[in-house]
């Protein structure tokens, strides 16, 4: 009874726009550089928030499993937007992910620089992304990746047809049941109209039962012990070849807080998931070649991993966010041409989804303010900031001489 | 002669025009010989006033009440008092602070000694009424705008339409900020038309304010540079000031000439709608919304004065001071015809609230035309150099006379 589980965790901090009046458009050019004490949209207060609730007690815990369990593996991604963030305010845990990387058991995978959903409005900004992040990585993990996973695992035929064309050996997406229909996500398949990537699909019942119930008391699984979930694991059926275990890194320590105990979970898994003849873990891309591809998956729509829809629809969902989007796109031949590079990187990070997602009514037409998290008071206020912001890219844009935008 | 005014807040603290108009025309009607005493529902720093006594009629801190004061939010209110929360503001109602207003005033005005109760709108109509039985001194109700215009044209709070009911009955003098609210007054409140009068409003601009250069709005400054055009509107963002007509109509011009501008100066309960509105017809990065701006403050007036039009397309509006401070600053104005400013100006562009066609016409044709923008401006300006608060304090002062020689029956 042998046991494969694939172990991924999503890296990820936004440079949040600061609350910008149009009174600063044409006068303000820094909109990432909040500094008021203690507040969301001041992103060095957040980074070291969560470096000291998450990052670091979490890796302390991950090198200790690396060292003491040569079996033990992890995969990783990690935004180039996080990783300046560390570079600026938290070089200890930038450290902290190096040391894991160290271990030569951990892989990290591709992704866009800026967390952006660029693919689906500018694939030659996607593909500079892309290339940017891959460069990142190389110079501060001396790794090249081998899989891909797109923003908020968003997933369709066309972008596993661009990874498998860019010689990506495996790439990952949600394993949403209207995909797999009768099939389990515990294998490994092959995208529709490739040949030689393949494809690992996230499990999100054992995914989210970390990731989102694990400290829920009303959930009949909790307390959820390392224990429990390894028997879990074990029960899948015997002749599925992967068990798919992705999440937000966050999930430990900010997410999940300390005193639920999820510390512990993370400290106990993997001996207890080893202890079991044949079991192991693999990374994305050895869990791609380990295995055969069971059948192929078609995704002509798109695919994420968020909210009970799996859909974009959090980000592109309403008017605002099809504005939002819309003008930061139309920008992008007159901000590359300028060659103004600060203005580049600028509308780039204006590309990182969070933005959109703070523009998200969906939930908070119901009142349910707790489902919104942002750092805004409305999504009407993260519009209008954001959209400011765009005026002043237009007033910099005009100083350099293009003034049709 | 011995005025007890009446009135619900008085600038820097105030939520709209109402609070200018009392300050300004007292300032008028003092200067004519009225000895005023103004009480206000809460205790704030107006030392800087030394032309009448301002009382304070509780002993709330307006920064602990400022939260329910808005004297605009008529539909908020119900008819119910609370004593127990008579002494903590933080449980404090706008019905609790009126009832206390009332009482109070009621308690002064046995004390004081005056000629004239002089009660400006609904929410010190009550305490009016109590004064006038209290003492038997004349009452006069100042209409400045009535729950069918806040209720953009609807019946609005029933509560709140009794109060006023109450007032405009029990009054001896009706003063109407213009033809329009005192023909609402008649139709909706079957008020007798005789004892109403019309005055309108003036409004004074400080000169040195219209002088001053550097602006606020540096980007729409500078896109007016490169062949952009502004359009302005400011006010309270509510239902009353129609201002989903404008958005449609806007959409409209942007379509036909996409380098205009529209700033929206504001806040109230329509502002995410509109937020919204503007997304969904597309038109986000031409509307730009600049949020709350006192209404004292240099990024209101720079609005004005980096407008190439302002628009106030109310779908009721009694009076409607900002196309004066507009015109003051430079900025020629469309109103709609359903406001009472209509009756005072000539040389501005007119339209009906709803008539987005037509409203879309004449923004284009003043945002593409410098001869038209030119000749409104100048012509405008002229008929407001020659609008004064005197005449208007006069023709008060003439009512106080005629009152105050009246002998009460009660």
């Amino acid at each position: 009874m042998s046991k494969a589980v694939c172990f991924y965790l999503h890296v990820h901090q936004p440079f949040r726009v600061k609350p910008y009046t149009i009174f600063r458009a044409g006068n303000d050019h820094m909109y990432f550089n909040d500094q008021t004490p203690d507040t969301d949209t001041n992103n060095e207060f957040i980074i070291r928030k969560v470096a000291e609730k998450s990052y670091l007690p979490t890796n302390e815990i991950l090198l200790e499993l690396l060292q003491e369990n040569p079996e033990f593996k992890l995969s990783l991604s990690l935004t180039g937007t996080v990783i300046e963030q560390f570079e600026m305010w938290a070089p200890d845990a930038l450290e902290s992910f190096k040391r894991l990387t160290e271990t030569g058991h951990v892989e990290i995978l591709a992704e866009t620089y800026h967390h952006s959903l660029a693919f689906f409005y500018s694939r030659k900004e996607f593909e500079m992304q892309v290339q940017m992040h891959k460069q990142k990585i190389q110079e501060i993990f001396g790794q090249t990746p081998t899989a891909f996973r797109n923003t908020e695992l968003a997933y369709n035929n066309d972008l596993a047809y661009w990874a498998d064309k860019a010689g990506y050996k495996a790439i990952i997406t949600e394993g949403w049941d209207p995909i797999l229909g009768w099939r389990s996500p515990n294998y490994v398949y092959r995208p529709a109209y490739t040949d030689n990537i393949r494809l690992l699909m996230k499990n999100y019942k054992l995914s989210d039962d970390v990731a989102f119930r694990f400290s829920d008391q009303d959930w009949e699984g909790w307390p959820l012990t390392a224990d429990k979930y390894v028997h879990w694991l074990n029960s899948t059926s015997d002749e599925e070849d992967v068990i798919n275990l992705f999440m937000d890194y966050e999930t430990f320590g900010e997410h999940q807080w300390d005193h639920s105990g999820i510390f512990d979970f993370l400290r106990h898994f993997p001996g207890e998931f080893l202890k079991h003849q044949g079991n192991e873990f693999l990374t994305v891309t050895e869990a791609a070649e380990k295995f055969a591809a069971k059948d192929f998956i078609d995704v002509p729509g798109i695919v994420t991993w968020a909210d009970t829809e799996r859909d974009l629809t959090a980000w592109t969902g309403n008017a605002m966010q099809h504005q939002a989007i819309k003008a930061i796109y139309d920008l992008q031949n007159d901000v590359i041409a300028s060659e103004d590079l600060e203005l580049i990187e600028d509308w780039r990070l204006l590309q990182t989804s969070d933005h959109f997602y703070y523009m998200c009514t969906k939930w908070f037409n119901d009142g349910d303010v707790h489902a919104y998290f942002s750092p805004y008071d409305s999504p009407y206020d993260g519009f209008t900031h954001f959209m400011n912001v765009v005026h002043d890219l237009k007033f910099r844009l005009s100083e350099k001489g293009f003034e049709d935008v | 002669m011995k005025i007890l005014m009446l009135g619900w807040e008085l600038p820097p603290y105030y939520s709209g025009g109402l609070g200018i108009v009392c300050y300004q025309l007292s300032r008028y009607l003092a200067n004519k010989g009225a000895d005023i005493e103004f009480i206000v529902p809460f205790e704030a720093d107006y030392s800087y006033i030394d032309f009448m006594t301002v009382t304070a009629a509780s002993s709330f801190k307006h920064e602990t009440i400022a939260h329910i004061l808005g004297s605009y939010d008529s539909y908020k209110f119900d008819d119910k008092f609370d004593v127990e929360s008579e002494v903590v503001p933080e449980n404090l109602s706008i019905n609790d602070l009126q009832t206390i207003y009332a009482r109070n005033v009621a308690r002064l005005a046995s004390v004081h000694e005056f000629d004239i109760i002089h009660a400006h709108d609904w929410l010190t109509f009550a305490a009016g009424i109590l004064a006038k039985q209290k003492t038997g001194k004349p009452l006069i109700v100042h209409v400045h705008s009535t729950e069918y215009d806040r209720a953009g044209g609807h019946e609005g709070n029933q509560t709140v339409h009794d109060i006023e009911f109450h007032g405009l009955m029990m009054a001896d003098q009706i003063i109407a900020v213009s033809e329009a609210t005192k023909r609402t007054i008649v139709d909706f409140y079957r008020i007798d038309p005789a004892k109403i009068q019309v005055v309108h409003n003036r409004i004074d601009i400080d000169h040195q304010h219209v002088t001053e250069t550097a602006n606020v709005y540096t980007y729409l400054k500078y896109m007016r540079e490169r062949d952009y055009k502004v359009v302005l509107s400011a006010g309270r963002i509510t239902i009353q000031k129609g201002l989903t007509h404008l958005l449609r109509a806007f959409e409209k011009v942007v379509s036909r000439r996409p380098k205009t501008l529209l700033l929206i100066v504001g806040s109230g309960d329509q502002y995410n709608e509109l937020i919204e509105l503007a997304a969904e017809l597309g038109i986000s990065e031409n509307v730009i919304f600049a949020g709350y701006q006192l209404g004292t403050g240099k990024s209101w007036r720079d609005g004005f004065k980096v407008a190439d039009l302002f628009v106030m397309p109310s779908a009721s509006e009694p009076f409607g001071l900002t196309p004066l401070e507009s015109i003051a600053y430079g900025a020629p104005a469309l109103i709609s015809k359903q406001s009472g400013i209509c009756e005072v100006l000539t040389n501005v562009l007119k339209v009906d609230f709803w008539d987005e066609d037509a409203m879309a016409n004449q923004i284009l044709a003043v945002v593409e035309n410098e001869g038209l923008h030119a000749s409104l401006h100048t012509n405008s300006y002229a008929e407001f150099l020659g609008l004064s608060w005197h005449d208007s304090a006069d023709e008060v002062m003439k009512l106080y006379r005629l009152n105050g020689s009246r002998e009460i029956m009660s």
